[in-house]
């Protein structure tokens, strides 16, 4: 009997190492584990034995069909992960292949860069408000300490609706609105469409958008409008930016500016973009007119305030190097597209 | 303006720039310049020359050899074709090596024309003689340079001396911008003194001598003038026994450096006194004012008046008018009068130096279409002090260039003598809006330098008359850090009580819907808010429609840009059109604008203005996939109640069978449809389009961003499908709305998952199959509660005519 357990033993144990796939392994299993098995067979012929030899037997049995068991286990392990490989390998795909895209639809540019600019301001406290896009002249110039006839009002070329009424040349009437609201302190920031009587070129169109900034508080300083308007750059731009600051007139601030950034696409050294002077003019600025303040109910012993104005297109036009401003509204897909 | 360098050194003569530091500094002070122009950048090795013989060609008829001094050692020898030098003529020659600005035909060429030796017919050529066109200049501008041919030097000519140098082109022309707010920087000595102050150099007024003979002017001429208001100052001077003749050389230089065309030396003078002071100045034929007076008076509606460039005018009684006793003899600071127009003969002049005001001129020259040098002065609101400089400068020349005998005196009305303003210097505030620590004696030293001297006495600033810019503390204070430095000023920002940033709901909800679009594939395109009128005959648009009434612009670019639009559909459909027409495929726009409607015609205050969020798709998708766009942006938009979806002819633009209108209870925000096949072939469209149109400030009303957790259904749900069988007519959101409303709570979800009608059932019927489940949020359904609720269902249906199908 023990030779057979032996045998039976090492015979299991080539068997399972021979087995190359694990159906074989299994029929191993049965045929050595199993109801009919050789194992349980030499168990049933246990009866045979003396009872002095049986415990001794048994326990011999048990550590055969221990010992083939871990071995059967260890091979399923080794032929499943075999296996796993091999149809693994079969899966293997190129995945260089195109992908398969939902179709995303795309910002406009104007949008892209005003997104840009409104995140900056509303970190800083601003609020974001809008105004008539069709305005009453009174807030588009009156207000704006453009008396009527300044030639100021033929420069911006308006279109009138009637003698009072007209399409909004700037966005800067918004400031009127948001200061005879009467909360103070104000921070505030419009952007808008405004309307000119320019005809349609590369560079020009009747209809086009502009940010204006409004901040109204106490001891509100010329400073202040440089170190906000400098930050705004530095964070619109790139930390590298470095800004100018020169004297210009507008007449609802006063002392005037207009501020200029180092070239964001050459960093100053001279290109086409910025036609080789290294610098870019992005937007008018001041310190807000008395007149204006004053016509708004506050008082300026006590308040003072900064405004700031840029127009959107220059900035996306410049940022995204669009060369024809024709293309912002015609809205063929294969330009939106690169957006 | 332009302005050449040399001529400001005439009043800052210690002004020694190079070009560009030049016009750094000027912008940073507050002139803004625009550009510069080395005017003989494109010349080199250029140097006046003195033929001393000439002979002719051995081999061309057409050619000659002319041993040419330049001031070197050895004469050249330059073969050349013009056909108008002589011996010991000087003429301008570019030597080996040089460079010239223009080329033979007299177009002038970026970076110039390299001039090298070589042989002409085999005759060795050192260089080339030049006319004034390769010179860089025009004849325009040199009246005195031949037609054809090479430029010829008056005799004082240096041999060897550099050209540029020799004809006045060694300068720098800079080209300004200057703001509507300092009309005094519209002359030289504006500049000037601008330029002075900003580079620290001492500024020289220029010498105006006293002329004039013993007689006086008022016994020539008398000014009566009319229309105050519209003339404040009118000064007029005679010069007799005029000489018509070229002015010096010197001036005609000065002219042409800032591109004005030298005429003879009444038309120079003016022009370069204009230049000089900014005062536009008339010269009128003494012998042509009847009456020896001058009038100064409004024309009469509908007078006709011809200009001195031959035109006739019509005028209107806005217009002011220069007349004499009996008829008009010119337009009042726009042009002069052809019947009054100085000529070769002209025997006594009357010189005119007057200040009208700037929106009259304005508004004339603007009803004329005229907008000449003088009116463009005239309508900034020039200084009438000015004027007196300007009259006296100009006499002064015409006496130094022996023009003329001019008379002594001169008749001047000027009712309202012009003074300054005081400001009072507050140094404190000033500091206080700047945010700078500037001293008074400071302050005060920046202001002195553009003459705005402080008394000390009043503790004021006063103000010259010919700066109507400067009323309150801001402009001093401007004043100050334009001298000061803006980059000086130094960096902070505002402290002080914080403010809530952010955005209004609306333009969250409009966020929300942009980003809807955007998944679904949609790109942002923007339009015009002006069309033509014509859009709504190309949207089928009823005759009678609200839409047609519209926020109408009195001075349009044009019809197809005069009405403020009412609806959003033709930008749409324009921009899906451009994009078909050049074959791109599958295109989807979205577009966020508003719209304009009037509250009442004629338009006495303003419309409302609605914001609109129109989709427009064409290729792949259909109504239904644009309807799924709408619901799910109408969710995200943070409208949660039920949608109703209401067929609708009455949408002239869209397919009258394939439309809706959308509700949220009886409130309607959006409406969807295919477009109307005649509508696409208005817009030159061979496929089908669908176009939504969802009203943002009603979405902001109902909209509502509260969320609240409901629990996850614990019980199980029991499934049911109802296959029904019903007229074609009958609508699916009526059937879901019955199966709902006969389910009652327990019906979770409904879902049709076919539609069909064809040969297995009767003509003129379709097949509906729903699939239903049901739940309850506290216990386990049992099977009769949903077999009573099923029969509900179907009993329901069955008043409607809807059955079961078998």
């Amino acid at each position: 009997m023990k030779e057979k357990l032996q045998q039976i033993r090492e015979n299991a144990m080539k068997q399972i190492l021979e087995s190359d796939g694990l159906a074989k392994l299994n029929d191993v299993r049965v045929n050595v584990l199993g109801k009919k098995g050789e194992l349980t067979q030499i168990m049933k012929n246990m009866k045979n034995l003396s009872a002095e030899e049986r415990p001794a037997f048994g326990q011999m049995v048990n550590e055969t069909r221990q010992a083939i068991e871990q071995l059967l286990e260890e091979t399923k392990k080794k032929l499943e992960s075999a296996e796993l490989e091999l149809q693994m390998k079969k899966e293997v795909i190129d995945v260089t292949l195109p992908s398969k895209k939902r179709k995303v639809g795309h910002a406009h540019p104007n949008t892209l860069a005003l997104d840009a600019v409104e995140d900056i301001f509303v970190g800083m406290g601003y609020e974001i408000m809008n105004g008539p896009e069709v305005e009453y002249d009174y807030y588009n110039f009156e207000a704006l300490n453009i008396p009527p006839n300044h030639p100021a009002k033929d420069e911006q070329d308006t279109f009138y609706i009637n003698d009072k009424i007209v399409l909004r040349t700037q966005t800067s009437p918004v400031q009127i609105h948001a200061m005879e609201q009467g909360k103070l302190p104000l921070r505030m920031l419009a952007p808008g469409r405004v309307f000119r009587s320019d005809e349609v070129d590369a560079t020009h169109s009747p209809c086009f958008h502009q940010i204006e900034g409004l901040v109204v508080d106490k001891n509100i300083t010329f400073s202040d409008l440089k170190g906000t308007l400098e930050e705004f750059a530095k964070k619109m731009f790139g930390e590298e930016t470095k800004v100018k600051f020169r004297p210009h007139h507008f007449p609802f601030t006063e002392p005037s500016a207009e501020m200029d950034v180092s070239c964001f696409k050459c960093g100053g050294k001279g290109c086409r973009f910025c036609k080789g002077s290294g610098w870019i003019e992005i937007l008018g600025c001041g310190m807000v007119h008395p007149n204006v303040l004053k016509q708004c109910k506050i008082d300026t012993e006590e308040y003072s305030g900064f405004a700031f104005g840029m127009g959107l297109e220059r900035i996306s036009l410049l940022k995204y190097e669009i060369d024809d401003m024709r293309l912002l509204y015609e809205n063929d897909d294969r330009f939106l597209k690169q957006f | 303006m332009n302005t050449s360098l040399a001529w400001l050194k005439e009043y800052v003569p210690d002004l020694d720039v190079a070009a560009q530091e030049y016009v750094d500094a000027m912008t940073l002070s507050g002139t803004k310049v625009e550009g510069y122009e080395c005017i003989a950048e494109d010349l080199d090795k250029v140097v006046v020359g003195q033929i001393l013989k000439i002979e002719k060609h051995p081999d061309a008829d057409k050619l000659i050899i002319c041993q040419v001094d330049v001031g070197q050692n050895e004469s050249v020898q330059i073969v050349t074709g013009a056909p108008n030098v002589k011996e010991m003529d000087k003429v301008p020659v570019v030597l080996h090596g040089g460079r010239v600005a223009g080329n033979h035909d007299g177009e002038r060429v970026k970076g110039g024309v390299k001039i090298t030796r070589g042989k002409l017919r085999g005759v060795e050529s050192e260089g080339m003689m030049c006319s004034i066109e390769e010179l860089g200049s025009t004849r325009d501008m040199y009246p005195e340079a031949p037609e054809y041919g090479i430029y010829i030097f008056g005799e004082d000519a240096k041999v060897g001396e550099d050209v540029a140098k020799a004809l006045g082109l060694d300068d720098v022309v800079v080209e300004y911008e200057i703001t509507n707010n300092r009309v005094d920087c519209y002359a030289v000595i504006g500049i000037a003194r601008e330029a002075a102050a900003t580079f620290g150099k001492e500024f020289h007024y220029p010498e105006i001598k006293e002329t004039g003979n013993e007689e006086n002017a008022k016994d020539y001429i008398s000014v009566d003038v009319q229309n105050s208001e519209l003339c404040s100052r009118y000064i007029a001077r005679v010069v007799k026994n005029v000489k018509i003749g070229p002015s010096p050389l010197w001036m005609q230089r000065r002219l042409a450096s800032v591109g004005i065309r030298p005429i003879n030396n009444i038309v120079d003078i003016t022009n370069y006194v204009m230049e000089e002071f900014g005062q536009p100045m008339h010269a009128y034929d003494m012998s042509t004012i009847e009456g020896s007076k001058i009038i100064v008076r409004c024309a009469k509606s509908g007078e006709k008046f011809t200009t001195l460039d031959g035109q006739e005018r019509t005028l209107d009684e806005k217009t002011l008018m220069i007349c004499d006793a009996t008829k008009p003899i010119g337009i009042a600071g726009i042009m002069g009068g052809e019947n009054s127009m100085i000529t070769e003969d002209v025997k006594d002049v009357v010189f005119e130096a007057a200040c009208f005001d700037g929106t009259n001129i304005r508004l004339s020259s603007k009803k004329l279409g005229m907008r000449t040098d003088a009116s463009g002065k005239f309508e900034k609101g020039l200084d009438p002090n000015q004027a007196m400089l300007a009259i006296n400068r100009c006499c002064q020349f015409m006496e130094e260039f022996g023009a003329g005998e001019v008379v002594g005196g001169c008749v001047d009305v000027y009712p309202n003598v012009r003074t300054g303003n005081r400001v009072k210097l507050e140094p404190e505030k000033i500091n206080r809006l700047l945010g700078t620590e500037i001293s008074k004696e400071d302050m005060v030293a920046y202001l002195a330098k553009i003459d705005l001297e402080f008394d000390p006495a009043s503790d004021e600033i006063i103000v010259p008359s010919w700066r109507q810019d400067v009323h309150v503390m801001a402009d001093v204070a401007e004043e100050v850090i334009r001298f000061y430095g803006y980059d000086k000023v130094p960096t902070t920002l505002p402290y002080g009580r914080s403010t809530m940033g952010g955005k209004s709901k609306q333009m969250i909800v409009e966020e929300k819907a942009r980003r809807v679009a955007h998944y679904n594939g949609f790109s942002q395109a923007m339009f015009y808010s002006f069309e033509s009128p014509k859009v709504f005959d190309k949207l089928r648009i009823d005759e009678e429609s609200e839409l047609r009434k519209t926020v109408t612009i009195l001075n349009p670019l044009g019809e197809d840009f005069s009405i403020m639009r009412t609806v959003t559909l033709n930008g749409m459909l324009t921009s899906l059109s451009t994009n078909y027409n050049r074959r791109n495929k599958n295109v989807r726009l979205f577009e966020l604008g508003n719209v304009y409607l009037p509250k009442a015609l004629p338009v006495t205050e303003l419309p409302d203005e609605r914001m609109k969020m129109t989709l427009g798709m064409y290729g792949e998708g259909d109504f239904f996939e644009l309807k799924g766009v709408v619901e799910e942006m109408l969710s995200e938009c943070g409208i949660k109640e039920e949608l109703t979806f209401k067929p609708s002819d009455k949408i002239a633009y869209f397919h009258p069978g394939r439309c809706a209108e959308i509700f949220v209870g009886t409130t309607k925000v959006a409406e969807l449809g295919e477009v109307h096949p005649l509508v696409l072939t208005n817009y030159d469209f061979k496929e089908k389009a669908y176009v939504a149109v969802i009203d943002i400030p009603t979405v902001v009303s109902l909209s509502n961003y509260a969320y609240k957790y409901e629990g996850i259904a614990k019980y199980p749900a029991v499934n049911r499908d109802l296959s029904l069988l019903c007229a074609k007519e009958i609508l699916a959101g009526e059937i879901e709305n019955c199966i709902k409303e006969c389910a009652g709570s327990y019906l979770e979800e409904l879902n049709l998952f076919d539609v069909y009608e064809g040969a297995q059932i009767a003509e003129g019927y379709k097949s509906l199959a729903y699939s239903l489940t049901f739940r309850a949020k506290d216990k386990t359904l049992e099977e009769e509660e949903i077999t009573q609720t099923m029969d509900r269902i179907i009993k329901g249906l069955s008043k409607m005519n809807i059955e079961l199908r078998q």
